[in-house]
């Protein structure tokens, strides 16, 4: 009968409404500045700068390669190369960067930079709260406020920072092991012009060369 | 003790009369009338406005409740932590309608534009002249032609719609006010004859006459007066006055443009109907009004079905409660349903909605009058343990046999591949 | 004279010329609403509270709606700069013509001479027995007409709707 429909919809409504207060469960709102919801380890916002030392300005990974820069389809990111070079995590010397600006207001969140980056030196974050009062210096984000450290992207992606370590670690050990052999090579060139005797002595001692160890020394370097 | 809640009962009227008389040595003759009237008309737009603006709170926290949400909750008094469970919400949006800028479409009609929410607020305020708000509380008693002001009143609001919908100069807005007018006009007919069922049968278009005509002591035309009758004798409790409640209620909503009557504002379809193009404190009095508007309709409805300020029951501790609080209670209750339907209903489709006006309303509501009729004729002559179920089954037949064509007529829908 | 008839005549007056000389039809339709709001304005000053509010619910509520949706389904409302292709005044004479003449008749008649009879109670009551009794054979000539009026267009509508298929 006309009129059954409506009043077995109002019945629903009206368990939904006296419900919702006796059964808390219900309610799928958060109220969220008081009540937050544990961010999800896949959450990604806006790029940050990975750093492994204390001072995060000299521990930065990045090399100013400019890479992320050509590849961000907003073109939000602003690079300027430094004149000298410094050590990197290898030991190699790197250049690193002067300025490192992203325009908060332009970039999409698209994790293209993070993709192309060689280095594992740009992560993304999951800090969402990213409003700010001044609309144009305030939303232009500089490298000391992009840099972040190693321990904080374990922290929001634990499984991606496992790997980027391991990246890294194998990195250094490839690095290491060309060190040794290269050493290994120049004494032997040296041991075999000076004679076979004392040769060995005169070598350096050999560094540590498994990645378990590698891997702990990586991040303090 | 029944001095004092006589007292309470009356205390709007005696405070007015008190309010004159101090005045009446101070005032110009010529100025008497003016400030009775203001006087009048000062509760009207307090109290009404005030419900509205309690109303939008109360209505979002109930859809939200209905939709397993919990609703504003937030607003309360600035730089403190006090929320009053976000009651302060209207007086936020009060205060941001109030410094928007007012945005005027540059090809609008500028005077038309800007008339229109004047032309629809004051016939809805109008309309509150003629309700009987409690026992001698009625601003402008009209013993000949109270129904009709309301009527008249209320139908010039559709003009006000077209204004605001072609001045704007906005498909949208014209479309809203075309649907807005089609509806209107439809529903007008049905809403007007179930009121008129109850004119014929109270022998009255006054809507303070109406009401006295429910009273227990009064007789009713055929019907002897009963001094000692505990149960009211609203209109509601007679088989044509509940079918013509509920049917004044269904037009009474399309008139105020309730769910599931919203399409002239249907938000997914035409952004906001004829007022698409209003903003700031335009677009807020578009906003009162139609509120405004649902009011007086329920007030209406509550003056000519159930009872108007009278309690249900004719014995004590009812009998204290003052008129204007059982006119404001069922007032409020009247609104919750609507809140409850809204959050219930989905909108109809515009034939849907033509359909069911005048292939389901009008006959029903010509059935109705006709019936009426025969409970008037059949009083002497047929008990009212018989007359009842008879006068009533005579409304559900037609009431069954017209809602079969309105049955959702689905049948199991059968798919070629996704079975 | 009292200042009430002479704000709403004023108004109703103006309002119709308004309808008559604006060049934007909505406008006119519009004004000519007001003319009807101030038309029922004058019976509510002389006491005829049902034609006045009748008035209202009739011509402000349904024949404005119906003169708004003919102008807007029928043409443009652009206002079109064209000049009036008809000069105003023969137009003008003809009217202020038989406004003389009426008023004339009307000043010559005896009917301004008699003394005003107490007005009579007319009820609500009264207006439908006399409807329902002496009346009954205009009342149902003109339900006849509309009901006519109302199967011609429901007649047009629906070869309208055969002839789209």
């Amino acid at each position: 009968m006309l009129g059954t429909g409506i009043l077995k919809g109002m019945v629903e409504t009206a368990k939904n409404f006296a419900g919702s207060y006796h059964d808390p469960e219900r309610l799928t709102t958060v109220e969220y500045p008081e009540q937050r919801i544990a961010s999800k380890e896949n959450a990604r916002q806006f790029p940050f700068l990975v750093h492994d030392t204390e001072d995060p300005m000299k521990g930065l990974r990045c090399v100013a390669c400019q890479i992320c820069e050509k590849e961000c389809p907003p073109q939000c990111i602003y690079i300027v190369k430094s004149k000298d070079k410094r050590a990197d995590y290898k030991g190699q010397m790197q250049f690193y960067p002067a300025t490192f600006d992203i325009d908060l207001s332009v970039c999409m969140s698209c994790q293209i930079c993070v993709e192309v980056c060689p280095f594992e030196s740009i992560k993304m974050d999951t800090e969402f709260e990213l409003s700010n009062t001044d609309r144009f210096g305030g939303l232009l984000v500089n490298k000391h406020q992009l840099a972040k450290s190693n321990e904080h992207y374990r922290k929001i992606h634990p499984t991606e920072a496992a790997a980027s370590d391991a990246v890294l670690a194998a990195e250094t050990a490839k690095a290491q092991a060309k060190a040794k052999a290269d050493a290994e090579a120049k004494a032997a060139k040296a041991a075999a012009a000076a004679g076979p005797v004392g040769a060995v002595a005169s070598a350096p001692a050999p560094k540590p060369s498994s990645p378990a160890a590698a891997t702990a020394a990586a991040p303090a370097a | 003790m029944a001095d004092f809640f006589q007292a309470i009962d009356q205390f709007p009227v005696t405070l007015k009369h008190w309010l004159m008389t101090q005045l009446g040595g101070v005032l110009p003759e010529w100025a008497e009338p003016l400030v009775s009237a203001a006087l009048s008309i000062t509760p009207i737009l307090a109290v009404f406005p005030l419900m509205f603006a309690l109303t939008t709170v109360i209505e979002r926290k109930g859809l939200g409740r209905i939709q397993n949400r919990i609703g504003p909750n937030r607003v309360g008094i600035p730089l403190t932590n006090i929320r009053l469970a976000g009651f302060g919400q209207f007086i936020a949006d009060g205060i941001k309608s109030l410094i928007k800028e007012d945005v005027v479409p540059r090809a609008a009609d500028k005077v038309v534009h800007f008339l229109a929410p004047i032309a629809l607020l004051i016939p809805v305020l109008l309309t509150y002249s003629v309700l009987p708000f409690g026992r001698n509380m009625v601003p402008l008693d009209l013993p000949q032609t109270g129904l009709l002001f309301f009527f008249a009143v209320g139908a010039s609001t559709e003009l006000s719609v077209f204004m605001a919908g072609w001045s704007s100069r906005n498909k949208y807005s014209l479309l809203g006010a075309m649907r807005a007018i089609a509806q209107m006009v439809s529903y007008e007919i049905p809403l007007i004859l179930s009121a008129l069922t109850v004119v014929m049968m109270a022998g009255t278009l006054s809507l303070s006459g109406i009401v006295e005509r429910q009273m227990w002591h009064v007789a009713m035309p055929g019907i002897p007066g009963d001094q000692d009758g505990l149960l009211a004798r609203w209109f509601l409790f007679t088989p044509w006055g509940l079918v013509g409640f509920f049917l004044f209620l269904t037009a009474a909503a399309a008139e105020a443009n309730r769910t599931p009557f919203d399409l002239p504002e249907a938000e997914s379809e035409i952004i906001a109907g004829y007022f698409t193009e209003y903003s700031g404190f335009k677009f807020a009095i578009f906003f009162l009004a139609e509120y405004l508007g649902l009011f007086a309709m329920c007030g209406l409805g509550i003056t000519l079905f159930l009872g108007g300020w009278l309690p249900p029951v004719n014995f004590a501790p009812f009998t204290w409660i003052p008129s204007w609080c059982w006119f404001l209670g069922k007032l409020s209750a009247l609104i919750v349903l609507f809140i409850w339907l809204r959050g219930t209903l989905p909108r109809l489709r515009t034939d849907q909605l033509m359909g069911f006006a005048w292939k389901f309303l009008l006959p029903m509501t010509l059935i109705n009058l006709v019936v009426a009729a025969l409970w008037h004729l059949l009083a002497n002559s047929i008990p009212l343990v018989a007359r009842w179920p008879l006068c009533f089954a005579m409304l559900a037949v037609p009431y069954w046999l017209l809602g079969r064509g309105f049955e959702a007529k689905f049948t199991k829908r059968e798919y070629r591949f996704a079975n | 004279m009292t200042l009430p008839f002479a704000i709403i005549a004023g108004l109703t007056v103006g309002s119709a010329i308004a309808a008559m000389s604006l060049r934007n039809l909505v406008h006119c339709a519009l004004s000519l609403v007001l003319t009807f709001a101030g038309l029922a304005g004058l019976y509510l000053q002389l006491n005829a509270e049902f034609v006045g509010f009748t008035q209202i619910l009739v011509y402000v509520g349904a024949v404005a709606i119906l003169i708004v949706f003919a102008i807007l389904l029928t043409r443009s409302t652009e206002p079109k700069d064209e000049p009036a292709t008809v000069t105003p005044w023969i137009g003008i004479a003809v009217a202020v013509g038989a406004f003389l003449t009426m008023a004339l008749a009307v000043l010559a008649s005896p009917v301004g001479k008699r003394v005003a009879a107490p007005a009579p109670e007319v009820s609500v009551k009264t207006l439908g027995q006399k409807l329902m009794t002496d009346y009954v054979l205009p009342l149902e000539v003109m339900a006849l007409l509309l009901t006519a009026a109302m199967l011609g267009a429901v007649i047009i509508a629906m070869k309208d709707k055969e002839g789209q298929r």
